[in-house]
């Protein structure tokens, strides 16, 4: 199941540069939408392929970008979430750093898609290098007639610019992000409006996922309908993988969806199996926010089916025994890991980028932050478990943004699935004194 | 507004920051913000002193609080005075699976300082950050721009002693 659209030209040496990302048909599926194709007839693809947002919810590409309002004389916008922060991921680096021209291709096929003449990459800031590459690769598509004023000569006109950012995990959703980008503190917005109607600078507005706008080069070059034969059910086309914790090869893999978790943990194509001969103990399989499942659950459904990298099939059991896809960040813990210990970094990371406008995450993600590391140090008892349940449920579905959710999700899976283990941590903290909470580089130390 | 610092950008510094603004639609150059803020931030010791961030707020015609409630918010800008050379180690998951405690522990005992310090010559400060993006080759650091990645202690020896020797200056930008 190795069939590669966005990274097939990945290992070609100078692919960053415009003049080898033409020599290997770079460029020519932006020349046939601007020079052939109507922007309905460009929606029509993307809606047929049946593109799913890659940033995390999943969310119809095709449906998003129809419901961009199109008043006379007011600008719309294109902004590429180039945020990147959900920890476990790191596919969009990835693609930026060295298949830079992929992502403007993209940009501009779906800017003009969009009556769009101005967009607006934000990106991390920590990220500062890639900046530059996406830069340099964007100052070459100017000097080349592809960006600026019309375009091969077809009357079109788009600027890109690059703005990074300063740190800050709030500033990947996508209301956050525009107030950013307008020079403020990352406070998501309440919507409605959305950004469709009301986004940067109150105008129409479309924010997507890198990897989003990437795939829509190779939509447009194969068209929607053999895109869409990719996959399996509504998860069509290839996704990105980022791959870390205790594998043998972490890194980012491109997968067609509906590859089983099986083959991917273990083939030699792809994580390669866990360190060490170890045993499997969980998987976060969709970056920090997702639930943490057992080996016998991503492996299989409860049903006892052949778990598949799909939105459906990782989501199927739903919170009770399933998980998301969510950005592709798949974490792999061996049987050695605590999950208390590591549920306490997610925790820490919450707690620290709450945007802190609603007093359920905000208070909410340090009190659990505070039980955990009381429950690592062995001071915990019973009742924080029990406390620890109910601050997470009082917090899901009462704030203005998901970020109280993400903070919540993984408390709940973790003591879902491993309640025995935090139990241990309680009743007898003696027995925690020696647990090996991660691998020691050098046992001297 | 009237002058309220007496530190100045410098001139080459004026003409780039005349070319971010132009990135925004006219009125939009509060947008600048960010941008200009990194910049400062490298051009005046690798932090925002109140006076920096006024000067910030004159360049860009914005009220100082403005200013001061963005720098306040994001966490690559310093509001305190930090070493010449800032080492921010990743601690959340997959490289704390890689053993970024054994890092940060590490460079505590090798820098004599903990987590949140700077060393008495002024040199390091050692920060403990959240996830920078670099999962697969956990564990890693970032220095300024520079991402380290797949570290080990001898990596980490190796790459401190040399910052030491060169008297590196870290800057994101
Ligand atoms: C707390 C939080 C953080 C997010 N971080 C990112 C991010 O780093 N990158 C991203 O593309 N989407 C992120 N999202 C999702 C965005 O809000 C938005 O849904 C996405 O950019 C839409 O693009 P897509 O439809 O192409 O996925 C985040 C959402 C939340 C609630
Ligand atoms: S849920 Fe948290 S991060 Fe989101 S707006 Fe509320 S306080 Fe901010
Ligand atoms: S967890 Fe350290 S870089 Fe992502």
């Amino acid at each position: 199941m190795s069939r590669k659209l966005l990274l097939k030209n990945d290992h070609i040496p100078g692919i960053a540069t415009l003049k080898t990302y033409r020599e290997n048909g770079g460029y020519t599926a932006m020349e046939k939408a601007l020079k052939t194709m109507s922007p309905d007839a460009l929606l029509e693809e993307v809606k047929t392929s049946g593109l799913r947002g890659r940033g995390g919810a999943g969310f119809p590409t095709g449906m998003k970008w129809s419901f961009l309002a199109k008043p006379e004389g007011v600008p719309r916008y294109l902004v590429v979430n180039a945020d990147e922060s959900e920890p476990g991921t790191f596919k969009d680096r990835y693609l930026m750093e060295h298949i830079p021209h992929l992502l403007i291709e993209g940009m501009i096929i779906s800017s003009f898609t969009l009556g769009s003449n101005s967009a607006y990459i934000y990106i991390r800031g920590e990220y500062f290098y890639v900046s530059r590459i996406l830069e340099q690769a964007i100052d070459e598509a100017y000097a080349a007639g592809l960006l600026g004023k019309n375009i091969l000569g077809t009357g079109y006109d788009l600027d890109i610019y690059v703005q990074v950012g300063a740190g800050a995990y709030i500033c990947g959703e996508e209301t956050a992000l525009l107030e950013s980008l307008e020079g403020k503190r990352g406070n998501p917005r309440i919507k409605p409006p959305f950004p469709a109607i009301a986004g940067l600078y109150g105008c129409p507005t479309v924010v997507n996922n890198v990897e989003t706008i990437a795939a829509v080069v190779p939509i447009i070059e194969m068209g929607g309908a053999e895109y869409a034969k990719i996959g399996i059910g509504r998860s069509t086309g290839t996704k990105l993988i980022s791959a870390s914790g205790h594998i043998n090869k972490p890194g980012v893999y491109e997968i067609e969806l509906g590859l089983p978790v099986e083959e991917f943990i273990y083939s030699e194509e792809y994580c390669g199996g866990i360190k060490g001969g170890r045993k499997l103990k969980a998987v976060v399989a969709g970056g920090s926010s997702v639930p943490i499942l057992p080996t016998e659950l991503i492996l299989k459904t409860a049903a006892g089916e052949p778990r598949l990298m799909s939105y459906e099939s990782l989501g199927e059991g739903g919170f009770v025994s399933g998980t998301m896809l969510g950005s592709g960040g798949f974490i792999v813990m061996d049987e050695d890991t605590s999950i208390v210990k590591n549920l306490y970094t997610f925790s820490r990371f919450y707690h620290h980028e709450s945007c802190g406008q609603c007093s359920p995450c905000r208070e909410g993600t340090g009190w659990m932050e505070k039980i955990l590391h009381k429950i690592l140090e062995g001071k915990g008892t019973l009742k924080d478990i029990d406390l620890l349940w109910d601050i997470q449920s009082k917090i899901e579905g009462k704030t203005i943004c998901p970020l109280g959710e993400a903070a919540a999700w993984p408390v709940a899976a973790a003591i879902r699935h491993f309640r025995p283990e935090f139990e241990a941590y309680v009743t007898n903290p003696e027995s925690i004194k020696d647990v090996k909470h991660y691998y020691r580089l050098n046992p001297t130390v | 507004m009237a002058q309220t610092t007496d530190i100045s950008f410098k001139e080459e510094t004026l003409e780039l920051i005349r070319k971010i603004t132009k990135r925004y639609p006219d009125g939009k150059h509060k947008s600048a913000l960010i941008p200009v803020l990194h910049i400062a931030q490298a051009e005046f010791g690798g932090w925002l002193s109140p006076q920096t961030m006024d000067l910030v707020a004159e360049v860009l015609t914005l009220k100082p609080i403005e200013v001061y409630e963005v720098a306040s918010f994001y966490s690559m800008f310093n509001l305190q005075p930090v070493g010449k050379c800032l080492i921010e180690v990743c601690r959340t998951s997959s490289c704390w699976l890689c053993g970024a405690e054994d890092i940060i522990d590490h460079l505590e005992h090798k820098l004599n300082i903990k987590v949140g310090e700077t060393t008495t010559d002024g040199m390091f400060t050692l920060k403990a950050v959240e996830c920078l993006g670099s999962c697969g080759t956990a564990p890693m650091m970032q220095v300024g721009a520079d991402y380290h990645e797949n570290l080990s202690i001898e990596k980490v020896d190796k790459l401190v002693d040399g910052f030491k020797q060169e008297n590196k200056q870290s800057r994101y930008c």
